[in-house]
């Protein structure tokens, strides 16, 4: 009978289920404020990563860049796969303003003086990986200014831009 | 012509719903039932309208009118007439039109039940069911039109819509563009109607918790009226979830089943809402309390069916689900914050009426341990909405694009899960109001004894992970409980009424679906669990390139890369076709023959792995790469997936215990049930 339990400890109880709650959301925050800050991972342009590198080894980190055709090295044997990305705006407004991502890729890998930066990814070889595709990758940076790639995904502004989606490669 | 035809169908659908949404209000302040008729009426009619609608859609689809924008986008020659016909929710407009034609025809069998008693509801329901079935249906008519037909103008250029404009004369391309090929799998036609079904049926809850908010009628009665569509709603919505985990081991070729996109998650935050709500309804129905909660968890679960809605299918996130692109953002995010809004503050205005009949009294009694369910869940929820929305957030504050990938995901879910898995062992041994730690522990000591079983068992078997050993441990303690309580309760009735165990087991579960229904679904979400345990722990892989006659190792695994063919087939895709040779410890085990399909139309690989897969584990092989020209060389990435198995196993215990407690009761019938029994007596639609 609810009503035979006095006021006092009915407070008292009240008192010890907010402990409780308040105990348990503190869990949850805490819980999601760790797994954002172990696991979060950083949109950066390779201008940006040139300009904070030491801060950035051993995040994780997401970058862009246009691919250049004549730098990638693919050894089958080790899957061990090279290549050099140029830098290019993040913003999509940016690009858009530039005329496109086509325009964008390709200012970029014909500009010699743009930041360039060196990736190494262990996997098989991406068909859409080719000159001025947009490469999207994913993974951590080394004390040599070399990239690590986990995970390489491809775009490639072309005519069939809307047929092709993104191409994959975990 | 037909495209026309269907249009206008919609169009009447349309103003049918606003002429039933102006009828019943009309009807609620004039008294008149008359009206409410009438609106119930044109509810009624709206359900043949969009069915004109979607079988024009499906005409079209079927004989190839590709000048219909839709039809071209979703459709070709080569594919074959079930594929044709699944084509209507392969695209965002087709999908929209297949959620009205649900949402009218659920709506429907809602009008159609007996409404005696409860006829101060039926304006209600009838307004909030339309209110949802017209934003859909305005929004197919205005922006995702699948009528639209392709037009050539005098430019040259090619546009859509639906009237022809100035000087162009009409577009009829030879082919379509096909169905995206990674939508053509059993799977994938199934799982959305599964999970469209599920969102849909969720309105149903929503549209009698506003009518009882409305109406002043706060007692637990409209809970009791939906207690079975809350169910089958959970039951499409699970089937969706566990579909789209299939589709996406067999078919997207990653080695798993969910990954954490921010569309999978959309479709999960109403589940996770809605388990919530199927757990807390038991405490308003026994105990009077938490009834603010429970409107709140009706109206978060609806408006996040609308999002999960529109999250699958605008395409503002870019994953590997957002086939669509579209600009119906606006009017999505309007008509949530709408209806979010005036819910909410008719919450507020019937607040103390809905105050609590009774206080929680003690910290491990059976509400107090639902209550902390509730939070867990809610828990889960946040992560899920924080881990969508901080991008954006971040992104506005400092400017920094950041984004948060599975790890975040399983990281700050894991101890939740985990804590859900505790209570459901807790739980159904403590009681309703006054539970002790002594009373619990004397209840619990022998399915605990029997679960440290289980560990003993893994470390044997060289478990050394932790929170492997704590999982597994979990896994046992849940499975002990519930099979003691199915024990007590069939020793119970074996001693008191002499029936042989199975016969006692079989009624005891009848007599108390829900409960029982429930037990087996703790059941499935244990092996589940296991599986999830297997894949997510214990998961390896590998990559290589082989030559023919090569082998590569995994664990105790190796294959060996016998041929490989390369192939056109008539449906217009080219095949490489792997066979490689399976040994486990040296010992043969059989071919597997992973693949990659390619289509020529879309211009998309397709990766099919090739999967030998038992009760102990999956070997899973995916074939990524082949060298065109000599045939010899190919790159092979496999994975080894422990245990995983038992989450297809769990999830078919799982949907059978939502079947068994959501069966209608057969001494129930309507004619028979007293005045007193209809309380009890559950929705009949």
């Amino acid at each position: 009978m609810e009503q035979t339990v006095s006021a006092r400890a009915g407070s008292a109880n009240r008192a010890k289920f907010i402990i409780g709650g308040i105990l348990i959301i503190a869990a949850i925050v805490y819980l999601i404020i760790t797994s954002t800050r172990a696991s979060a991972q950083y949109f950066l342009t390779i201008d940006e990563l040139a300009a904070k590198q030491a801060d950035v080894i051993g995040r994780d980190l997401r970058v862009s860049g246009a691919v250049l055709g004549d730098t990638i090295q693919y050894d089958p044997q080790t899957l061990t796969l090279r290549f050099t990305v140029a830098h290019v705006p993040g913003d999509n407004n940016e690009i858009e303003e530039q005329g496109g991502l086509a325009e964008v890729l390709h200012a970029a890998a014909i500009d010699p003086n743009r930041t360039h930066l060196q990736v190494v990814y262990v996997g098989p070889k991406p068909d859409l990986l080719r000159n001025e595709a947009q490469a999207i990758m994913t993974g951590k940076i080394a004390e040599d200014g070399v990239f690590y790639a986990d995970e390489l995904l491809l775009k490639c502004p072309t005519k069939y831009e809307e047929a092709v989606p993104d191409q994959s490669e975990g | 012509m037909i495209a026309n035809f269907g249009y206008g169908a919609l169009i009447i659908a349309l103003l049918v719903s606003l002429y039933g949404i102006g009828a019943a209000f009309y009807g609620v302040r004039k008294n008149s039932q008359g009206w409410v008729n009438s609106a119930r009426n044109a509810m009624l009619l709206t359900w043949p309208l969009v069915t004109l609608a979607a079988l024009s859609i499906i005409y079209l689809l079927v004989t190839n009118h590709y000048e219909v924008e839709y039809v071209s986008s979703v459709t070709s020659n080569s594919m074959p007439l079930y594929l044709k016909v699944t084509a209507l929710w392969g695209g965002q407009a087709g999908s929209l039109i297949f959620w009205s034609w649900l949402m009218a025809g659920f709506a429907s069998a809602v009008t159609l039940r007996k409404w005696d008693r409860d006829r101060e509801f039926l304006p209600w329901v009838i307004i909030v069911s339309l209110v949802t079935l017209a934003f859909f249906l305005a929004l197919s008519i205005l922006f995702e039109n699948p009528f639209e037909r392709l037009w050539q103008t005098p430019t040259g250029n090619i546009t859509k819509s639906m009237l022809m404009p100035a000087g162009a004369i009409p577009f009829v391309p030879a082919d379509g563009s096909g169905l995206n090929p990674l939508l053509r799998h059993p799977g994938m036609i199934i799982h959305p109607p599964m999970l469209y079904l599920g969102f849909v049926s969720f309105v149903i809850p929503y549209a009698f918790a506003i009518a009882a908010l409305v109406t002043g009628r706060t007692d637990d009665r409209w809970i009791r009226l939906t207690r079975r569509w809350t169910l089958v709603a959970w039951l499409f919505l699970s089937l969706g979830l566990l579909l789209g985990g299939r589709w996406a081991y067999d078919v997207l070729g990653w080695g798993g089943y969910w990954g954490w996109d921010p569309v999978e998650i959309a479709a999960f935050m109403p589940w996770l809402t809605g388990t919530a709500f199927l757990h807390s309804v038991m405490i308003q129905e026994k105990r009077g309390m938490l009834k603010h909660w429970n409107m709140i968890l009706v109206i978060l679960t609806y408006d996040l069916v609308i999002f999960g809605t529109f999250l699958t299918r605008s395409g503002v996130l870019s994953s590997v689900h957002a086939f669509a692109q579209s600009a119906i953002g606006p009017a999505f995010f309007a008509f949530i914050g709408l209806t979010f809004i005036v819910s909410l503050s008719l919450l507020l205005r019937r607040w103390n009426e809905l105050k609590s009949e009774a206080q929680m009294t003690s910290m491990l009694s059976r509400e107090a341990l639902f209550l902390l369910n509730n939070l867990l869940f809610m828990g889960i929820l946040v992560v899920c909405f924080w881990g969508v929305l901080f991008p954006l957030i971040s992104e506005l504050f400092t400017g920094q694009k950041v984004t948060v990938g599975p790890p975040f995901y399983e990281r700050a879910t894991a101890p939740l899960f985990a804590g859900l898995l505790l209570l459901m062992g807790i739980a159904p041994l403590s009681a309703w109001r006054y539970t002790t730690a002594k009373t619990l522990g004397r209840a619990m000591w022998k399915p605990f004894i029997a679960s440290l079983v289980i560990v003993g068992i893994s470390l044997l078997s060289g478990v050394r992970s932790w929170p492997a050993l704590l999982g597994f441990w979990l896994c046992g303690f849940v499975t002990a409980v519930t099979l003691y309580e199915f024990w007590r309760g069939a020793m119970a009735r074996h001693r008191r009424a002499g029936e042989n165990l199975p016969l006692a087991l079989w009624r005891l579960a009848g007599r108390n679906r829900r409960r029982y229904g429930g037990y087996i679904i703790h059941l499935g979400v244990v092996l589940m669990a296991i599986g999830i345990i297997g894949i997510e722990i214990f998961q390896t892989e590998t990559q290589g390139t082989l030559q023919q006659g090569d082998r590569l190792e995994l664990g105790d695994y190796s294959i060996s890369f016998d041929s490989l063919a390369n192939f056109d087939t008539a449906d217009g895709r080219n095949v490489a076709r792997a066979v490689v040779s399976v040994f486990k410890d040296g010992n043969y085990l059989g071919e597997l023959h992973p693949r990659r399909d390619y289509y020529y139309e879309s211009q998309q690989p397709m990766t099919i792995p090739g999967v030998r897969s038992t009760w102990e584990d999956d070997f899973y092989v995916l074939l990524v790469d082949w060298q065109p020209i000599s045939s010899a060389g190919a790159t092979f990435k496999i994975y080894h997936n422990p245990l995983v198995n038992w989450l297809w196993l769990g999830g078919l215990v799982f949907i059978l215990g939502t079947l068994v407690a959501a069966w209608p009761d057969p001494d129930l019938e309507p004619s028979q049930a007293t005045d007193r029994r209809e309380v009890y007596a559950p929705i009949k639609a």
